[in-house]
């Protein structure tokens, strides 16, 4: 599961080019969105992709997206129960 | 009719021409034939949270532009019109690229959003709260030259007062190899101070963002007054003294009344023959000057040229970098801009003191 974080938040710097953010400054329990790291609805976008496309998590139902993506605890426990890649 | 005053500007090229206190007073020399434009401090103009979703081109539009009002003390204007080639082609490579990496799904939003040619202009109104006439010219090399001309209607016209104007284009991997490819670019290395005496084909690409605020009302900032600018889509070495002749006539002028002319050769053996057919007969006796080894080859590369006979205007010096062929007159009245890339799109560009 750590490796699992650490993953996800190098991915989000990456494909979000979160500037002037490094990896090891998100906390596993920040807010990605908010008054967190201040991600918006297009970053929502973004990260649904990245799910299907790395995780092979297809998020239906976009309500979903608001528990999931809350935190990279959040994150990483649904990737972790639902991926099938 | 109106008269139109250059009332400020905002440069980003290959050259050190951001600090509106400096006029070419470091010119760099390059030996490499595709020359990014210098970076400047972007998050001097652009929150950390607007800047990362923006590629180079937009970035240097938005800190051109606000530096461009800023020394024309104004915080908006009725019309922001941009001229771009190739527009925000960084983005437009990223999401077509990801098409095809990826079967065509996974397709995020962000590239796509960006990348379309009026990005710049829309994003420079964002950032400056700007609901007015917002138009964006995608010309090839006339691109900013068509924006010239909708911004001198306007202003003639008395549609407007204040617009701001600015050619814009970047670089982006996947396009410069296919302009290598084709030979567009060149093959081998040329020095820049040299590259005229080449005599091969293809140019030295690059980028920038040039922006000015253009009037009505001249102001203590102003550089210069924009006369006329014509384009000609289409053009024969044989006409070209004729139609240089009849753009001069319609301004009541003569080729004796030109203290200098700023010429876009760039060094491509199969196109300057356009530039050599003026400078060898019509121009022979007017002092020439040319750019395009110091700013490089680009769609909007002429706006670099519009940004220094501005700037030759106000100071009334011409810097040594840019001087092709003779004397630096006493004093600069009218500056003639010529231009055409690959043979097309042809422009004149008139410049007078103010």
């Amino acid at each position: 599961m750590e490796a699992l974080k650490q993953e996800l938040k190098e991915s989000l710097v990456e494909q979000l080019n979160l500037e002037d953010i490094t990896p090891a400054e998100i906390a596993d329990d920040d807010m990605l969105f908010g008054d967190g790291l201040g991600l918006d609805s297009i970053d929502a976008l973004e990260l649904i992709v990245m799910l299907d496309k790395t995780y092979g998590i297809k998020l239906t139902d976009p309500k979903q997206g608001r528990a999931i993506f809350e935190s990279i605890n959040t994150m990483s426990a649904y990737i972790a129960e639902h991926r099938t890649k | 009719m109106e008269k139109v005053y250059i009332n400020g500007l905002g440069s980003i090229s290959a050259q050190n021409t951001f600090d509106n206190s400096e006029f070419l007073n470091r010119v760099e020399f390059y030996t490499e034939n595709v020359i990014p434009a210098i970076d400047v401090n972007y998050k001097a103009f652009i929150s950390p949270a607007a800047a990362r979703r923006m590629a180079k081109g937009i970035k240097m539009g938005i800190a051109a532009s606000r530096t461009a009002l800023e020394e024309a003390n104004l915080e908006n204007v009725d019309a922001i019109i941009t001229g771009t080639g190739m527009g925000c082609v960084r983005d437009s490579e990223k999401f077509l690229s990801a098409i095809l990496d990826n079967d065509e799904q996974y397709l995020t939003p962000t590239p796509f959003i960006q990348s379309t040619h009026n990005t710049v202009g829309g994003q420079i109104a964002l950032d400056i709260g700007c609901k007015g006439y917002n138009f964006t010219y995608v010309h090839g090399s006339v691109s900013f030259e068509s924006a010239l001309l909708d911004a001198l209607l306007q202003i003639k016209t008395h549609e407007s007062h204040s617009i701001l104007i600015g050619g814009v284009d970047e670089l982006a991997p996947h396009t410069i190899e296919i302009h290598k490819a084709v030979n567009h670019i060149k093959s081998e290395v040329v020095e820049a101070s040299k590259l005229l005496e080449n005599k091969t084909k293809g140019a030295v690409f690059s980028e920038g963002a040039n922006f000015f605020v253009v009037s009505n009302e001249k102001s203590e900032t102003s550089y210069a007054e924009v006369v006329d600018v014509k384009l000609i889509n289409t053009l024969q070495t044989d006409e070209l003294n004729t139609e240089l002749n009849t753009f001069l006539e319609e301004q009541n002028l003569s080729i004796q009344d030109l203290s200098a002319v700023i010429l876009g050769c760039n060094g491509d053996v199969e196109f300057d023959g356009f530039y050599d057919v003026l400078a060898e007969n019509s121009l022979k006796d007017t002092p020439q000057l040319y750019y395009k080894h110091l700013s490089g080859e680009f769609h909007t590369a002429s706006s670099f040229a519009f940004w220094l006979a501005a700037g030759v205007l106000k100071s009334q010096t011409i810097p040594e970098a840019v001087v092709l062929k003779g004397g630096i007159p006493s004093e600069i009245k009218y500056i003639l801009l010529y231009n055409q890339y690959r043979g097309q799109n042809h422009s004149f560009n008139l410049l007078k003191s103010c």
